[in-house]
């Protein structure tokens, strides 16, 4: 019963390092020890277990939560959650947050200059299916400034947060939209080394998933660690 | 066909508009068995201000050492009403708090019972990937033999153990410090 597979390491330069000074924030904010390396034991290949009596069919609409539409360009945003096997994350928890179309956060300490909507949370979650497909409509965030040096703006983009079958497969990040200009400007982007990782996080357009004459589709696959190949007994090398 | 870990990004400063609805502070309902504590602290920076833009969430077991989860095969009773997931948003102090109860002993590497802990994450602005960690509880024997506390140098340990408070009875104490000479130690996992 001690016996676990546990999960593969990230491959190299795929994930920021904690401390990435280009993003101010992470200067206080990162530890300035060396993690320690441990076993994957039960505890970490286990995680919370979230089902459909958690969510609700409107909280993957977020352009249906108010009495009436939000203004924006509206957009399914669909994809699957796989590890890195290819195998289907069945039943993870997605929680999604965002910006409204013009760049404003319906949140205390977001002063930006924008207008915020009254029809528009920001907020949904869903449960991915059998195969690891997922769904949301929603409306296309704005870009908006943040104070993190002169002249800084964030690229338009989604928070996602995900859980996967273990507390070691926990991944929170966010999609991006293909095209946009402040991409090369981001240090959120930029803190990811290796490029191709960097255009993972673009998703990109969905021409079958469109709703026509309603909305425009983004796909955005999300991929989990995977297990390792044979179990072992809650060592790694 | 290998696909490769999508990269982290951070939750930044307005994760509490998609997490308040899983924010999760009182994890153990009437019925549940097992000891009730609490376990509360402040979230700090390296200038030790807190961190008022955090999530902390907390994965345990029940109070008989069995994960609410398929892959938990130990021939031990689930408790039906026990998920064993909490999260809380940090309030202007910093502070996250959790009603719950001490999880019981699961197996670690070689079959061996770890001592009774609580596996953390923490996750805010300024966090290019969330941070983890476990929480253990002060003056349990246990702690002396568990394998993963004996891979934190000794001198480090204490960061991982959760004081008892001098107030209502089973009230823990543990706070998470990101620098500085008491730096909580985080794992690699």
């Amino acid at each position: 019963m001690s016996i676990v597979t546990g999960y593969r390491r990230p491959y190299f330069e795929t994930q920021p390092a904690y401390l990435f000074p280009p993003y101010r924030s992470t200067v206080k904010r990162s530890p300035s020890r060396p993690l320690v390396v441990v076993p994957h034991t039960l505890t970490e290949v286990t995680g919370p277990v979230f089902g459909y009596e958690d969510v609700q069919p409107t909280d993957s609409d977020l352009t249906r939560q108010h009495d009436g539409e939000p203004l924006g360009e509206r957009i399914v945003v669909s994809g699957r959650v796989l590890d890195e096997n290819s195998r289907p994350v069945a039943h993870a928890l997605i929680e999604m947050w965002q910006a409204n179309a013009a760049g404003r956060y319906r949140h205390a300490v977001d002063d930006h200059d924008a207008p915020l909507d009254p029809n528009f949370s920001g907020a949904g979650r869903v449960l991915t299916d059998a195969e690891g497909r997922y769904k949301f409509m929603t409306i296309k965030p704005g870009a908006y400034p943040w104070r993190n040096h002169y002249n800084a703006w964030r690229p338009s983009h989604l928070h996602f947060s995900i859980f996967g079958i273990g507390v070691a497969q926990r991944l929170v990040t966010q999609m991006y939209f293909p095209g946009d200009p402040l991409l090369p400007y981001d240090p959120m982007v930029r803190s990811i080394p290796d490029e191709r990782a960097r255009q993972r996080l673009v998703s990109s357009f969905d021409w079958e998933a469109t709703v026509p004459d309603f909305a425009l589709a983004f796909r955005f696959d999300i991929v989990l660690r995977g297990r390792d190949a044979t179990p072992m007994e809650s060592t790694r090398s | 066909m290998s696909l490769l870990t999508t990269s982290s990004q951070t939750a930044g400063p307005y994760l509490r508009i998609g997490m308040a609805r899983f924010a999760i502070e009182e994890l153990a309902p009437p019925g549940v068995s097992g000891e009730r504590i609490t376990l509360t602290g402040r979230f700090t920076d390296g200038d030790g201000k807190p961190i008022d833009d955090a999530a902390v969430e907390i994965w345990q077991a029940n109070a008989q050492g069995k994960y609410a989860h398929p892959e938990d095969g130990q021939d031990k009773p689930i408790d039906a009403l026990f998920r064993g997931f909490g999260r809380s948003l940090t309030d202007a102090e910093g502070r996250y708090r959790f009603a719950t109860i001490r999880p019981g002993r699961v197996p670690g590497p070689g079959g061996a019972l770890q001592a009774p802990h609580i596996a953390v994450t923490v996750l805010s602005r300024g966090l290019l990937k969330h941070l983890f960690t476990r929480v253990y509880f002060a003056d349990d024997p246990a702690n002396a033999e568990d394998p993963v506390l004996r891979l934190v140098p000794v001198e480090r340990r204490t960061t991982l153990i959760a004081a008892r408070t001098g107030g209502a009875k089973g009230a823990f104490e543990w706070n998470i410090r990101l620098q500085g000479v008491d730096e909580t130690v985080f794992f690699d996992v």
